[in-house]
């Protein structure tokens, strides 16, 4: 077993990385595009509420969808290949930062708002200054689980063509080759435990007053 | 000229039946401290965020030095007054020093001339600079976060202050001593203070005059030697029979 596993890393050591590479660049990418959605799009909802009143059910709906559902349903709309691949990963990860995002903005009390506003910031600067930096850490909780939801579901995307560690995985199924199924999996997990600590890394270093 | 002036100024919250701060005249002179005493949902908060603004009034003007303060920049009109309240509403996320810095930093001074006058200040409201410059406000006792408020609020050298129960959720014997504190930065600054309070011997204390505030509407302006001789009404003589009774408690229980 472990003997098959060493045989297969050194002759596909290539492959290998080239997947991890793909797997990380598209969830990287998934995780960017959601992010530059997700953040605005939760600040226009606590903007207006108008929005929100659609927005975060929608959203919220959106959410429980199986991850496998809205990749399939994609394939009629974009076919097949990393672009699908790309809009469902985006698709399942707006959700979680969007709606942390709002629920972030939402539960910084009023006072704290009038009192930025009564020093005499500006509405910009009170966004920049305290209602963002104050909602940060509900918005990282929500990046950190957008991007191990990613990682998970982008190895399902090797089944619409996307490539990646899902792609080992598969094979491995296909030909019962427990070692490649062995390979892909811890791989995919690990990626992800690394994903998800960075974040929480990133966290520590921007709010350094949450561990003092 | 008034530091400050109010002029038949009234506010009606929408949806309300009455004004919450209800054709509303006084007028205070520079170096005041004048206190606001009255129960809960009388419009005491209401009446202060008139003055920076937090609040436009419905009617009426509100002069400062002068100057009616619907004519002014908003946020530069803010920057010179200062204001702190009982929820203290410090950034968490910001070091003591930071917080203290806001108005200057929105101000643009030099840095030398802010960590100057943050620790001036730190002095001044009695916590040691180096100790506690670079700590957080979860760092620190709910006395200290309201000396860190107060010194925030005093940081850009505004003429007026506006205090909102500053003191209302620290315990007595910190309160006590707030008090005191709070009474000598007054007399060495000359600023004018608008102190708002609930509790009758913090107005009493505090205030050289006191204004008193039932259902939005200032039922006496006085020195607390005046009200206490010449009560406007009925309702402030029943407020100084409920410290007599008090009194009387403690002086047959000790
Ligand atoms: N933002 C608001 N919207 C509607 N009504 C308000 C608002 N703020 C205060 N009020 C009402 O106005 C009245 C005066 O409130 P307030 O000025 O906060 O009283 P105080 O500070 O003396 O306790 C109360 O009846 C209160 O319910
Ligand atoms: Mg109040």
């Amino acid at each position: 077993m472990f003997a098959e596993m060493a045989g297969y890393f050194q002759n596909n050591m290539d492959d290998f990385l080239r997947a991890i590479a793909t797997h990380a660049a598209i969830s990287a990418l998934a995780l960017f595009l959601a992010a530059a959605i997700g953040i605005p799009a939760g600040i226009l909802c606590v903007r207006h509420r108008g929005v929100q009143r659609w927005v975060v059910p929608l959203f919220q709906a959106l959410r429980i969808l199986p991850s496998l559902a809205v990749l399939f349903l994609l394939i009629p709309v974009l076919g097949t290949g990393l672009l699908p691949a790309l809009v469902a990963l985006v698709l399942l990860a707006v959700p979680s930062i969007l709606l942390n995002t709002v629920a972030g903005l939402l539960q910084t009390p009023e006072f704290m708002l009038e009192t930025a506003a009564a020093c005499g910031m500006t509405r910009g600067q009170i966004w920049r200054s305290v209602w963002l930096p104050m909602a940060l850490p509900m918005i990282l909780t929500g990046i950190k689980n957008a991007v191990t939801e990613i990682i998970a579901s982008a190895t399902l995307a090797a089944k619409i063509g996307a490539g990646g560690l899902g792609e080992i995985i598969f094979t491995g199924l296909g030909l019962y080759r427990f070692d490649l199924l062995l390979a892909g999996g811890l791989t995919v997990a690990l990626l992800s435990l690394l994903a998800a600590g960075s974040v929480s890394l990133l966290g520590r270093l921007l709010m350094r007053y949450k561990y003092v | 000229m008034h530091a400050i002036e109010f002029c038949d100024v009234s506010k009606k919250f929408h949806g309300s039946a009455q004004n919450a701060v209800d054709h509303v005249s006084f007028a205070a002179e520079e170096g005041e401290f004048i206190t606001i005493l009255g129960s809960s949902g009388c419009g005491k908060t209401t009446l202060l965020k008139l003055v920076n603004r937090l609040y436009e009034p419905d009617a009426g003007s509100i002069l400062l030095f002068g100057e009616d303060i619907a004519d002014a920049d908003v946020t530069n009109l803010r920057r010179r007054i200062g204001y702190v309240i009982q929820q203290i509403g410090l950034f968490p996320h910001m070091t003591v020093a930071a917080n203290i810095a806001v108005v200057p930093e929105l101000l643009h001074w030099e840095k030398e001339r802010i960590s100057a006058r943050t620790d001036e200040l730190l002095t001044l409201v009695g916590l040691p600079p180096e100790e506690y410059r670079s700590r957080y406000p979860g760092q620190l006792s709910g006395g200290q976060q309201q000396r860190i408020g107060l010194a925030r609020a005093l940081a850009a050298d505004p003429k007026l202050m506006l205090l909102d129960e500053p003191f209302g959720a620290v315990d007595p014997i910190t309160r006590a001593k707030l008090q005191e504190e709070l009474l000598q930065i007054h007399g060495g600054l000359g600023k004018t203070f608008l102190f708002v309070t609930h509790d009758i011997e913090e107005a009493f204390r505090l205030g050289n005059r006191v204004i008193i505030m039932n259902a939005g509407k200032i039922l006496q302006f006085d020195t607390p030697e005046q009200i206490i001789k010449h009560p406007a009404d009925e309702f402030v003589v029943s407020m100084m029979r409920s410290v007599q009774e008090k009194e009387r408690f403690w002086r047959e229980l000790l």
